[in-house]
């Protein structure tokens, strides 16, 4: 075997729903691994925002696309021995199979490293898959593959409905679904054909338990098994959308070990070397059991298993890959044992998926075999009740646990039966109309054993819901309750009566006091791999009520300093402020403290136990967040780094005296509250758009005649415009405002007026003592109206007035001057003609502090946590005119598997993930990012549907140059008669609803379009109706999709402009 | 929910925990062990080797899928480990009131009760294990209230003469005929060897089998202390003598190295888990392996002829045994599981092996 130094490591790009933060988690350890050898290391990953392109954990970084195209590119440039296939996600293995296939592997002998991958092709490959697993008379899923529609149709009749259909190659089951008729099956393969050239058709094994394991195999042979997780939702959820448990809670040891053996027997005989995961449908009434999937890489499993073991997977499969045995391994919690054992658990942990589908227009809220959830929490306990209860609460979502919410269940039985987003709320609703526990098994095939743990917390509601005030619950009651994971704001709710009007959160704090009077305070416990049999050092901690001893021992020393992280991903905050904590986390371990990390999202770097000094996985809700500052007394608490939930927190945490380092709580206060920010620019003769806080519709009416519409309306505490849109009519300003009254009763509705036409642009600044230290300022591609989170974002920005750029400084100068700003600042602005108003000011770190940080090379959270510390700190001088380059950051969306959802952007943010690239210039910037969102140089066919005049317009140049290098241009009637006006050679398509060849869905169906370019127009029904039908074909059919001007005819000049072979592949550091 | 009586359990060091009863309502003592295993607690409970222990599971959720049927197989109960509950109680720290499975015909609770086995929950299991690592395993006792005994310490004791078969027992009517010495054998090390086309004779563990004619000897697990099965050392030692391929299990294995002169000792607090990583001197293969024993053997007190077949990968104590010319061998752990992983069951095979390649 050839000696391997330098290693290739291929990431997964953005997050998209299927592929999120755990390959940043996977990828950042495998990196560490390959550091601990003294190996060299490259990454091809253009996720910016990721804690594996930050500087330290790989040798070399490429901020491009992997797609074999740039991945040969780099291979051919960095000449590396060996290759890692298996860290990157789907996207990252199928590109190393195609690689593989084109023999580009083989040309420039770089060596597979870990699982071969023919290996990964047999488990990828259902027909080989399953004839594979026969060989060793493993059950496989009654299943028939078939390569077009006749033959799916056959397959069915031959196993008989109800059926599943899958497509092969796709990411977390893209393209699959239940089927209970012929006319079901006709509809969802033509789909899943549409991805896949091929299908499979199996029987349907709904309401059997699903198992997982994962499973680690080294090149001696040796085998264990990590982890084994049971679905609390039976099969037909996607894993991904259940909620999960580990350990298994209902197999008894024959079936765990069945299971666990077979499991070790797959991984042998396949030959992996590294990590895989096993899926399996299992029997409720018998030990019957089928193998649903094999995943020969590392997945969000692998990464939830290593999370709830503290098993480092990813970490000891690169090792694995690299030659090393199990036994050569350490066991990095307790130091003495090895890496080849198998974890055992002295707690219970639960997952559970969180959804952002009411951002989506028109998308199906019934959750299935495929995949729609954004990201995911998971809470450690003792209990079952314990665990669920915590994290219903971590989810997010306005829910307090099981129980007290006002979740409203329409229809019970169909809720139970076909289940949403919103299942296991109808369970509660199910217990408080009376229903058996039989009966709600019975609906949603749920095993009883969960089932009655849920009413064992319903139960103690009732019981609970006896008492008058919190001051007669009996001490052993109260300590009950809070084994059963009830919060004090749930205990509040349930036992104080007394109307008074002091609110929710005075309530809380009578509890919380009682409470601690009566001496029922959670312990704090360890996870160690062993369950307590070796001593263990370890930092990774969980709180429970369910003990009696905390395992820590305090130093009391006044050197910890807690970040609170940032919770489950979501739309609007995702790995981007994982990277900031990390880069807080870091910070604060140069400097000599104690780095204490609170966070819950088992998909991030940020809950990796390597990470910090001490890591709570815990809620971070303001009762534990005061529990745990009572037991650590730290220095301080950073709430800036996490996005909006430790930010809304500031407040709450300042009144319990708990120091805040850096900017004051009450200056967060000043740029939350909108009222208090308003007035301060008023005084401070800073403009903004005018707005009201209205709490009346005849106030609002007012309003209207005062500025007329479009209006932009919003509930007054935004997380990435949750309910807030864009109204151009009363009809519909009364429809949003009923959905933002829905969203938060505390705060009234803000409506302003709506600016078109204007640049949005954004400063990113690090303050001392209301000294702007360093500031980065970027705009948008897209005119205001596209949520920054969706938006184009160019940095250094390129087409700014020198007057504006001066006048954003000024303006933020005065801000951080007169906030009294120590650390992060974000804030939002529209320009138009050099008037500049504000729209947003944040007193934390944005999402574009990893972007600007990188294409700065200055870490401006590192230099923010120094300043929260209280060192002093050089003010950056680089500026714009320094860079030679820019980068520019593009939005990923995840439409594909949000079925029905309308693929449009607006106000409010939908995108699920970015990337950053860096270019020479502009539009090799545009069309680097672009390429890394998905997007490819078209062929030769391109559709065009321009909307509104003004789009037309926009688009016109850039049609021109299209034609010029050679396109055909399609385009819809309107935009026909327009182009052929002004010279330029277009065919005309039909509107889907014309029903007359050539028809736009004809084209998009037999994928003879290229890229389609559909901007929406705000006018009739029909229009409306004929654009969504042309924008989700083009999603379904996977054809790229633009839908706004300016970044259409960006992206067209970019491709017009340069060719492949203009793009330069040169890594971040040759950027200078 | 039924009226719940509080109980303590005491330690000979003083400490008390204080949890809840679901189980048979008596105060009991002996030695407090706590394993690791998540999965199991039927087949522990009925495993003979924890006589005269109170369990703790480290796991903490235990009763979820409640207590198997009774149903036979060749003579045995399918899926316990022998014929009664034998460890002195259990200690966890959440019950499931309310369990759920195909195969289960009643409660953990209701089943601890008919066996007159007490059970106490709602304890801090995770500070209890600490405690029993640092200080070794301790004695202890299940206290209710106005019923206080004395601390008991089963190892003085002869445990496997209390459970070891009284009688001669014959099983299967498999070609092989090998002699099973009963000092607490778990059930399945019977199944194991009946999957074998074996016929199974099980004697008490005094039986004199070394003028057995026979083509086996097997040497099952069992409790205690090792030493103190004088009579079953004995025969093997005269067995020694001869060609007969001997395997041991447990305290077998012990039994076997006392046989051939070796010393054993106590570990401060056992391997009780399914998670054991042992590996065979000199080779990088690694087996994980369910493990519940409280002795081991001291590896350089093994005579000359002798050598270790297995060590534990995390603290390097002895898990096996093998003479280097004739075919005897044994595991400190247990290839039969039932319950744990079933990775080393191929001891088995390799004991039928030894048989078929003496009766050649």
């Amino acid at each position: 075997m050839k000696e391997i130094n330098k290693i290739l490591l291929l990431g997964s790009g953005a997050l998209k729903i299927g592929e999120a933060g755990e390959f940043d988690y996977s990828g950042s350890q495998a990196l560490k691994a390959i550091r601990e050898e003294g190996k060299y290391s490259v990454l091809i990953n253009p996720n910016i925002a990721t804690v594996q392109t930050s500087e330290g954990v790989a040798d070399k970084i490429y901020f491009l696309p992997v797609t074999p195209e740039f991945v040969e590119d780099v291979i051919k440039k960095e000449r590396p021995d060996g290759i890692l296939l298996s860290f990157g996600g789907q996207t990252a293995l199928n590109c190393g199979v195609e690689l593989y296939k084109k023999g580009v592997l083989a040309k420039y002998d770089v060596e597979v490293l870990g699982t071969p991958v023919q290996a990964i092709i047999d488990t990828e490959d259902r027909e080989i898959f399953s004839s594979k697993l026969h060989e060793i008379d493993v059950k496989t899923p009654r299943s028939i593959a078939a390569n077009n529609m006749s033959e799916a149709l056959h397959a069915a009749e031959e196993l008989g409905f109800p059926i599943i259909i899958r497509a092969a190659y796709t990411l977390g089951g893209l393209g699959s679904g239940f089927c209970s008729n012929m006319e079901e099956l006709k509809k969802l393969a033509a789909s899943a054909f549409s991805y896949s050239p091929q299908v499979l058709v199996e029987e349907s094994l709904k309401g059997w338990k699903e198992v997982e394991y994962e499973v680690v195999r080294d090149g001696y042979d040796n085998c264990i098994t990590v982890c084994n997780m049971e679905n609390f939702d039976p099969l037909g959820i996607h894993t991904g959308e259940s909620i999960v448990v580990a350990p298994s809670q209902t197999l008894t040891n024959s079936e765990y070990h069945k299971l666990r053996s077979i499991a070790i027997k797959i991984i042998r005989h396949i030959g992996i070397v590294g990590e895989c995961n096993v899926q399996y449908a299992l029997d409720p009434n018998s030990e019957d059991y089928r193998v649903i999937e094999v995943n020969a890489r590392l997945s969000r499993s692998s990464a939830l298993a290593s999370k709830a073991t503290g098993y480092p997977l990813a970490f000891v499969a690169a090792k694995l890959g690299m030659g090393y045995g199990l036994h050569e391994i350490k066991n990095s919690v307790t130091k003495v044992t090895t890496a080849c054992f198998e974890p055992a658990l002295d707690y219970v942990v639960c997952k559970i998926p969180r959804w952002d589908l009411s951002k989506f227009e028109g998308v199906s809220k019934v959750i299935g075999s495929s995949m729609k959830s954004v990201g995911e929490i998971m809470a450690i306990g003792r209990t079952f009740e314990e665990v669920i209860q915590k994290g219903l609460r971590m989810v997010g979502q306005g829910m307090h646990g099981f129980v007290c919410n006002n979740a409203k269940i329409e229809d019970v039985d169909e809720e139970l039966s076909h289940p949403t987003d919103k299942r296991i709320f109808a369970i509660e609703s199910a217990f408080n109309q009376g229903y058996s526990v039989e009966r709600i098994h019975e609906l949603t095939k749920i095993d009883s054993w969960f089932l009655e743990k849920l009413k064992n917390i319903h139960d103690l509601k009732e019981e609970l819901q006896k008492y008058s005030t919190v001051r007669g619950v009996t001490p052993d009651k109260m300590r009950q309750a809070k084994q059963m994971g009830f919060s004090d704001f749930q205990i509040a709710r349930l036992t104080i009566k007394d109307d008074d009007t002091s609110g929710t959160h005075q309530n809380m704090l009578k509890v919380r006091a009682y409470r601690k009077e009566i001496g029922v305070t959670p312990v704090i416990k360890q996870i160690d791999t062993l369950a307590g049999e070796y001593p263990a050092k370890t930092n990774y901690l969980y709180a429970t009520y369910n003990a009696t001893e905390t395992d820590i021992v305090y130093e009391h020393d006044y050197r910890s300093v807690i970040v609170l992280g940032s919770g489950a991903y979501r739309i609007g905050s995702s790995v981007e402020f994982d990277w900031c904590c990390v880069s807080a986390i870091n910070a604060i371990k140069k400097s000599g403290y104690r780095s204490v990390m609170i966070n819950y999202n088992p998909e991030t770097v940020s809950t990796d136990y390597d990470t910090c000094d001490r890591l709570y996985f815990d809620e971070l809700s303001f009762e534990r967040v005061m529990d745990i500052v009572d037991l650590e007394q730290p220095k301080g608490v950073i709430v800036s780094t996490g996005g909006q939930i430790p930010n809304n927190l500031a407040m709450k945490l300042y009144h319990q005296h708990v120091p805040i380092l850096g900017t004051s709580a009450l200056s967060i206060d000043r740029a939350e509250d909108r009222q208090k920010f308003s007035s301060m620019c008023d005084s401070l003769g800073i403009d903004q758009p005018r707005w009201r806080e209205l709490s009346t519709i005849e106030e609002i009416y007012k309003f209207i005649d005062e500025v007329g519409f479009p209006l932009l309306i919003r509930p007054s505490y935004v997380l990435s415009g949750a309910a807030m849109n864009v109204v151009s009519n009363k009809e519909e300003l009364l429809h949003f405002l009923e959905l933002a009254v829905e969203v938060s009763k505390e705060h009234p509705v803000v409506v302003s007026e709506f600016i078109q036409q204007a640049k949005e642009v954004e400063i990113d600044a690090v303050a001392q003592d209301g000294e702007v230290k360093a500031y980065a300022i970027s705009e948008h591609v897209e005119f205001a109206g596209v949520h920054s989170g969706d938006a184009t974002i160019v940095f250094p920005a390129q087409k700014l007035y020198i007057e504006t750029i001066r006048r954003i400084k000024k303006i933020a100068r005065m801000v951080a001057k007169e906030l009294n700003i120590s650390g992060p600042f974000n804030m939002q602005f529209l320009a138009k003609d050099n008037d500049i108003k504000v729209i947003e000011c944040n007193l934390r770190a944005s999402r574009s502090f990893p972007f600007v940080s990188k294409v700065i090379k200055y870490n401006f959270v590192e230099m923010a946590t120094r300043i929260m510390l209280g060192e002093n700190v050089e003010e950056l001088h680089k500026s714009v005119f320094d860079l030679d380059y820019v980068g520019v950051k593009a939005s990923q969306f995840s439409f594909a598997r949000l079925l029905q959802a309308d693929p449009v952007l607006g106000v409010d943010m939908s995108s699920t993930g970015e990337v950053g690239c860096i270019g020479e210039n502009y539009y090799e910037a545009i069309l680097k990012s672009m390429l890394s969102v998905g997007h490819k140089i078209p062929e030769k066919n391109i559709l065009i549907s321009s909307g509104p005049a003004r789009s037309k317009i926009e688009l016109l140049e850039a049609t021109l140059m299209l034609k010029e290098k050679g396109y055909n241009i399609f385009a819809t009637g309107g935009t026909a008669k327009f182009f052929e006006e002004n010279g330029v050679d277009v065919t005309l398509l039909h509107w889907p609803d014309e029903e007359m060849e050539p028809n736009i869905m004809e084209y998009l169906r037999n994928k003879k379009i290229d890229m389609v370019i559909n901007i929406p127009k705000n006018l009739t029904q029909r229009e409306l109706d004929n654009g969504y039908k042309i924008r989700r074909a083009a999603v379904d059919y996977n054809i790229p999709l633009l839908t706004n001007a300016r970044l259409a005819s960006t992206f067209i000049t970019a491709i017009c402009k340069l060719d492949k072979s203009d793009i330069a592949i040169k890594s971040w550091d040759e950027y200078k | 929910m039924q009226h719940l009586k509080k109980a303590k359990l005491v330690l000979e060091d003083g400490t008390v925990f204080e949890g809840t009863s679901f189980g048979y309502e008596k105060s009991v003592s002996g030695e407090v062990v706590f394993y690791t295993a998540m999965t199991g607690y039927p087949e522990s409970l009925t495993d003979p080797s924890y006589k005269g222990q109170i369990l703790v599971p480290t796991y903490p959720l235990i009763g979820n899928y409640g207590v198997p049927v009774k149903t036979e197989e060749n003579g045995l109960p399918k899926f316990f480990e022998s014929d009664k509950i034998h460890c002195t109680g259990l200690i966890i720290s959440d019950y499931s009131f309310a369990y759920s499975h195909w195969n289960a015909e009643k409660s953990l609770g209701e089943w601890l009760k008919e066996e007159q086995v007490p059970g106490l929950f709602g304890i801090d299991t995770r500070a209890l294990t600490k405690k029993l690592r640092e200080h070794g395993s301790m004695l202890g006792k299940i206290v209710f209230s106005g019923e206080d005994i004395d601390f008991y310490d089963p190892n003085k004791e002869n445990l496997v003469a209390q459970v070891s078969t009284k009688e001669t027992k014959e099983y299967g009517t498999g070609k092989y005929k090998v002699v099973l010495v009963d000092c607490g054998v778990k059930y399945n090390i019977i199944r194991c060897l009946l999957k074998r086309d074996t016929t199974v004779k099980r004697v008490a563990w005094d039986y004199d089998f070394s003028n057995e004619d026979c083509d086996g000897i097997f040497l099952s697990n069992g409790p205690g202390d090792p030493a103190l099965c004088k009579a079953t050392i004995e025969n093997v030692r005269k067995s020694l003598k001869k060609n007969i391929p001997i395997m041991g299990i447990c305290l077998g294995n012990q039994i076997m190295a006392r046989a051939a002169g070796a010393e054993t000792y106590k570990l401060k607090y056992g391997h009780r888990s399914h998670n054991q990583p042992v590996m065979t001197p000199g080779n990088a293969r690694c087996y994980i392996t369910s493990q519940n024993h409280g002795f081991a053997i001291n590896d350089a007190t093994l005579p000359e002829d002798w050598q270790p077949l297995f060590v534990n990968v995390n603290d390097g104590t002895n898990e096996g045994i093998r003479h280097k010319t004739k075919p005897f061998f044994s595991a400190q752990f247990h290839p039969e599981a039932s319950s744990g992983p079933l990775d080393t069951e191929f001891l088995f095979d390799k004991f039928i092996e030894n048989i078929k390649d003496s009766t050649k």
